[in-house]
């Protein structure tokens, strides 16, 4: 039976799977460059690396699945969670380290639990949180930014927040930035750039209405909160500057690109809220009180375990709608 | 009787497995199962504790009433996994510093108590021992299959260490991926996990294959009897 395509005078504007792919890895690129010029071409040399091998992974369980490859390849998810995964992993990854992380992310994080659309988790956060926890060592040594002076010759080291974590002791947050020259002005050196790349791509994607506001803004504005709450004027006790942990490590890519993932995250308006705020908090509490020295991935993690149950409890009622 | 020793065998190994189908004692199998030297330790204690509390709790089923069963069952358990420590204690100090923690949690595996309660309770005290023996051995052989995947990938080598529990072993460590930097996810819990899942897929897919494979020769079979009728 034929049945003619008719276009909904209701439906405003529609976006395929795919187009929302496309406008998410283009939105990638200010953050991407800015990577680049501050800590050379690994990132893109790992994206090219990770895509490959994504799209090969992708390919290889659509065959053992049966399922069309063209329609599934088409819809470049596979893309987005490498890139996505190559702009977390540090840029001087050995080669074995992102393929071990994509394997993770396509084959066991994304189809196992059912393909895009049924997992339950974000892959690419699932892939980075693996290989966290089996090589600390790889994945907590970062690039040194461009503009540093080196006392030793060194080519990787501590990113900003490992160092404030890990270094600082009992000082005053002014007096140990002042000894370090990683820190920059505002987060570290590089790391302000890369992450305002990351917040101008994320506010065309909210300009272009691919994701909503409630994440982001609920992520970023708990994160504000908890960061100037525990502030606590630079003491030794301080869990670092509103503004460190804002614009360092990965707040504006988990906040943008990661947190509103459409399938993993929260879906009612409500929600969102409440999913993003979860997030923000508990990124500054594994930040400033847990192990390691960023914790987007692993919140975002917990978010996406939450996610149904919050859904349970925010379905807006019909008067809600009118 | 020998039928029925069979049966048992095939339900403790495969159909009925406690670790693979039944899902039972998951704790202590996830746990432990960071090597093959810990799994066998766990095993063997394992194995051990079934056998005879499946024993004696059949020897006395006569007299035990079913208000106060199952406490009498646990206790009996009980003194058995603290014979199991204590021997452990004397003749593999270091296994039990490695393990443990976790002999005292045999108490805990349901895999024992239900064998206790569905089995041995209504069968006499030798078929309940062979079932105790054999829901042992189905529940060691995924423990160590387990051990040794987990192993494996997690430090390239096989068999290390496991001289901590025979002392004859001292040189049994096989070196399988050489230059293996190690992923430290396998030794994990969540390693343990995925492992477990891959395992019970693996199981599953091999059920799947069978059942397909003898419905494809029922089938044949069905239409070789219609095309006979129809011939005559």
């Amino acid at each position: 039976m034929a049945v003619k395509k008719i276009k909904l005078p209701t439906k405003l504007k529609a976006f395929s799977t795919s187009l929302i792919m496309l406008w998410v890895l283009a939105a990638c690129i200010p953050g991407l460059v800015a990577l680049t010029v501050f800590f050379g071409w690994g990132s893109i040399i790992n994206i090219i690396w990770l895509g490959i091998w994504a799209l090969l992974f992708e390919s290889m369980v659509l065959v053992f699945r049966k399922r069309p490859l063209g329609f599934y390849l088409k819809d470049y998810s596979a893309l987005v969670t490498a890139v996505l995964l190559g702009l977390c992993i540090p840029p001087s990854s050995p080669w074995w380290l992102s393929l071990t992380g994509i394997f993770f992310a396509i084959v066991i994080a994304k189809h196992l639990y059912g393909g895009l659309g049924q997992n339950l988790f974000n892959p690419a956060m699932v892939a980075y949180a693996v290989l966290l926890i089996a090589f600390p060592l790889e994945m907590t040594n970062w690039t040194i930014p461009l503009g540093i002076e080196q006392e030793i010759d060194a080519y990787t080291g501590a990113t900003a927040l490992d160092l404030f974590r890990n270094e600082r002791g009992a000082m005053l947050v002014n007096e140990f930035w002042s000894q370090h020259s990683a820190f920059g002005t505002l987060s570290g050196i590089g790391w302000e750039w890369v992450n305002g790349g990351f917040l101008l791509g994320g506010l065309v994607l909210l300009y272009k209405r691919i994701i909503g506001w409630q994440i982001p803004v609920a992520m970023l504005g708990s994160l504000l909160l908890m960061s100037a709450l525990f502030y606590d004027g630079g003491s030794s006790a301080s869990g670092g500057s509103p503004f460190m942990h804002l614009f360092g490590g990965g707040t504006m890519l988990g906040a943008f690109f990661i947190a509103t993932d459409p399938v993993t995250a929260s879906t009612t308006p409500k929600g969102r809220l409440i999913y993003g705020a979860l997030i923000g908090i508990v990124t500054y509490i594994i930040r400033v009180w847990g192990a390691y020295p960023d914790g987007i991935a692993f919140a975002v993690l917990l978010g996406n375990f939450t996610a149904p149950f919050i859904d349970y409890y925010t379905q807006p009622t019909p008067s809600q709608h009118a | 009787m020998n039928k029925n020793l069979t049966s048992i065998s095939k339900q403790a190994l495969w159909q009925n497995n406690p670790a693979l189908v039944q899902l039972l004692g998951l704790c202590p199998l996830l746990a432990v199962s960071a090597s093959v030297v810990n799994a066998l330790g766990l095993a063997l204690a394992t194995t051990m504790v079934l056998i005879f509390s499946n024993l004696i709790v059949s020897l006395i089923r006569h007299q035990v009433t079913d208000a106060i069963r199952l406490p009498v069952f646990v206790l009996i358990i009980a003194s058995f996994v603290t014979c199991a420590e204590l021997l452990m204690q004397a003749y593999a100090y270091s296994l039990y510093l490695s393990i443990g923690i976790f002999i005292p949690l045999i108490v805990t595996n349901c895999a024992i108590l239900g064998r206790a309660v569905t089995f041995a309770v209504k069968n006499s005290p030798l078929i309940s021992a062979f079932d105790g023996l054999m829901m042992g051995l189905g529940f060691s052989s995924i423990l160590i299959l387990l051990g040794a995947l987990r192993e494996l990938f997690g430090t390239g080598k096989l068999f290390a260490n496991m001289d901590i529990l025979l002392p004859m072993a001292s040189n049994w460590e096989i070196t399988i991926l050489p230059n293996y930097s190690g992923f430290l996810f396998a030794l994990l819990p969540p390693g343990a996990f995925l492992f477990m899942g891959m395992l019970l897929a693996l199981k599953n897919f091999i059920d799947k294959q069978l059942a397909d494979s003898i419905t494809k020769h029922q089938n044949a079979q069905q239409m070789a009897s219609r095309f006979a009728k129809d011939m005559s």
